[in-house]
């Protein structure tokens, strides 16, 4: 299995990784080693099998829908990055 | 003193023979000596563990204490604590101060355990040998050019070499089992859903388990007796009846079978393993089990399933890391996408990367039926092969690996041999169950684990099995040379 070098920059831009031009053979090699090993499943027969997406199969649990979470905003803000009022500070987005 | 397991540190502290600030210093100091040579932990607190210490001491004074109260130990650098930088091996999370204690975390303050520091880790977890971590390789006690294994390497180093009686690891295709191999200890990888998550940095949620790794069986019972439970902060944590998971330790093997499937004893696994492996199993069949050969088809494909759905799951979970609300972010970013993706690349290391791409593809657009899909549907085969195993055996033996430690820096450029060493490890985890590994004997002068596998819920027996067997082997209390003093 190979993924040409659009293919890698189409994942690396899915996963927002930047990754070096230099870099893509390397990438092509790791992820087609891992992907040749993963193929070994294919000639497997499961078209009876229900996925198992959760090993115990459990039901997700119901609370009652009341207010618990507090408000940490400032706890939280602590180690973010850059905040402003109460607020995250990320690049303009809208001109 | 500092050889002690978890049980006997208990009684002494218990008869005030021992004050928990004398311990505490004592792996502390342990701890400050060896930790360049094995580098086993990324923080160290020892200021705070001493306050621990003296309120550890009061409790006692008082009789206000429990069985775990003053006994020193490491958290995997994985749980929430709160105030203390939490890494998860990862220069993403260097600066990370965690607002909220994890519950394993809260669970073990709770029963008065003094945390000296924060073990190192596979960065986010993602590794079999703790060389992914930002931070540096740790390094096997038994031999230093030896990986102890990953990704709690930290945590099984140290216990290993006794700078600590016992730590947390979580183990998500082998983490806890194969580190604790490696090393020489004992470590138990729970139930899917019996320790809590909350506050355990999430790798694959499906997958990730928190559990003990100690000296003993004995040990690991105890200190699940204060990590286990139910917690309304984990959506997938179990409402059950509380065990006692020391309660059935001594309990007769009379009539006990053993499951050996045929897939884990093949051509392929280091000779002095098997070996010893098999004089492991003699020793339970004069306890008065029963062998039954069994098999476990589906086992190669493990593999292959594990490694679409982990970083299928892990790919969605590390999303998070965005430099926006915590983490480390990129400087100068030119527009919000550069920010996303500059502090991303830069923050992750290369394996961490490579799993989210992989995680990326496996669940984009037109790929997600051939992957995703049919590593869910394998998965289910690989749990209906135990579930079938199970209707005919108690338990299942084989080797925790297939060999002992390999060296630092072998297979860190080879992904997917790093990847096949988890062969007999990951199929636990996609099917939930628990397992432990226990200390067997030496191969080439380096540890060997025997894993025992159960059905679900079966911690007691696999407990129990694992103790008796340690009441008439002492591998588990040899000590690596360097470290006996």
């Amino acid at each position: 299995m190979s993924l040409d070098r659009k293919q890698i920059e189409e994942i690396a831009m899915l996963a927002r990784l930047s990754i070096k031009a230099e870099d893509i053979p390397v990438h092509q090699q790791e992820l087609g080693g891992i992907l040749d090993m993963v193929e070994q499943m294919k000639p497997v027969d499961t078209d009876e099998i229900v996925p198992l997406a959760h090993p115990l199969e459990i039901d997700a649990r119901l609370r009652p829908d009341v207010i618990t979470e507090q408000d940490h905003r400032d706890k939280n803000q602590k180690m973010a990055p850059q905040t402003e009022a109460g607020y995250y500070l990320v690049p303009k987005v809208i001109e | 003193m500092f050889s002690h397991s978890l049980v006997e540190l208990s009684r002494l502290l218990d008869q005030r023979s021992i004050s928990s600030v004398e311990l505490t210093e004592l792996f502390l100091s342990r701890c400050q000596d060896h930790n360049q040579e094995l580098n086993c932990f990324i923080t160290l607190s020892p200021r705070t563990a001493l306050e621990h210490a003296k309120a550890a001491d009061k409790l006692i004074n008082n009789k206000q204490h429990g069985p775990l109260t003053g006994i020193p130990f490491a958290h995997k650098d994985i749980f929430c604590t709160e105030g203390t930088r939490t890494s998860c091996g990862s220069k993403m999370l260097d600066n990370f101060q965690p607002p909220y204690d994890a519950t394993v975390v809260k669970k073990l303050n709770q029963a008065g355990m003094v945390c000296l520091g924060k073990a190192n880790m596979d960065e986010f977890a993602m590794g079999s040998s703790t060389e992914t971590s930002f931070y540096g390789p740790t390094r096997n006690p038994w031999d230093l050019t030896k990986v102890p294994g990953g990704s709690s390497g930290g945590s099984a180093s140290a216990v290993a070499a006794r700078l600590i009686p016992a730590a947390t690891g979580t183990d998500t295709g082998g983490s806890i089992r194969q580190p604790a191999a490696l090393c020489g200890i004992t470590g138990l990888k729970p139930t899917y859903g019996t320790v809590s998550r909350f506050g355990m940095i999430a790798f694959a949620s499906s997958l990730d388990q928190g559990g003990p790794m100690t000296q003993t069986a004995e040990d690991a019972a105890m200190m699940m007796n204060a990590m286990a439970g139910f917690d309304i902060n984990d959506s997938t944590s179990l409402e059950r009846e509380t065990t006692d998971y020391t309660a059935n330790l001594n309990d007769s093997m009379d009539g006990i079978k053993i499951g050996l499937p045929k897939q884990y004893f093949s051509d392929d696994v280091d000779a002095g393993t098997i070996e010893k492996i098999n004089d492991a199993i003699k020793q339970f069949e004069k306890g008065g089990a029963k062998i039954v050969d069994i098999e476990l088809p589906k086992t190669a494909l493990s593999i292959p399933s594990y490694y679409v759905v982990a970083p299928a799951e892990a790919s969605s979970n590390l999303s998070r890391f965005d430099g926006v609300r915590f983490g480390y972010r990129a400087e100068d970013p030119k527009d919000l996408l550069d920010l996303y993706c500059r502090s991303r690349s830069e923050g992750f290391g290369n394996e961490v990367k490579r799993r989210i791409m992989i995680g990326t593809y496996v669940l984009s657009a037109g790929y997600y039926d051939a992957y995703y899909l049919k590593a869910q549907k394998v998965r289910r085969m690989i749990r209906d092969d135990f579930q079938q195993a199970f209707k005919e055996v108690d338990v299942i033996m084989g080797p925790t690996t297939s060999a002992p430690a390999f060296g630092l820096n072998e297979l860190v450029d080879d992904p997917v041999q790093m990847y096949l060493a988890d062969i007999f490890t990951v199929s636990v985890n996609l099917a939930g169950l628990p397992a432990i590994s226990v200390p067997a004997g030496f191969s080439s002068g380096l540890p060997v684990g025997l894993q025992i596998i159960g059905d679900y819920f079966s911690e007691p027996r696999l407990l129990n099995l694992a103790h008796r067997f340690q009441q008439d082997t002492d591998w588990h209390k040899q000590i690596p040379e360097g470290f006996t003093e």
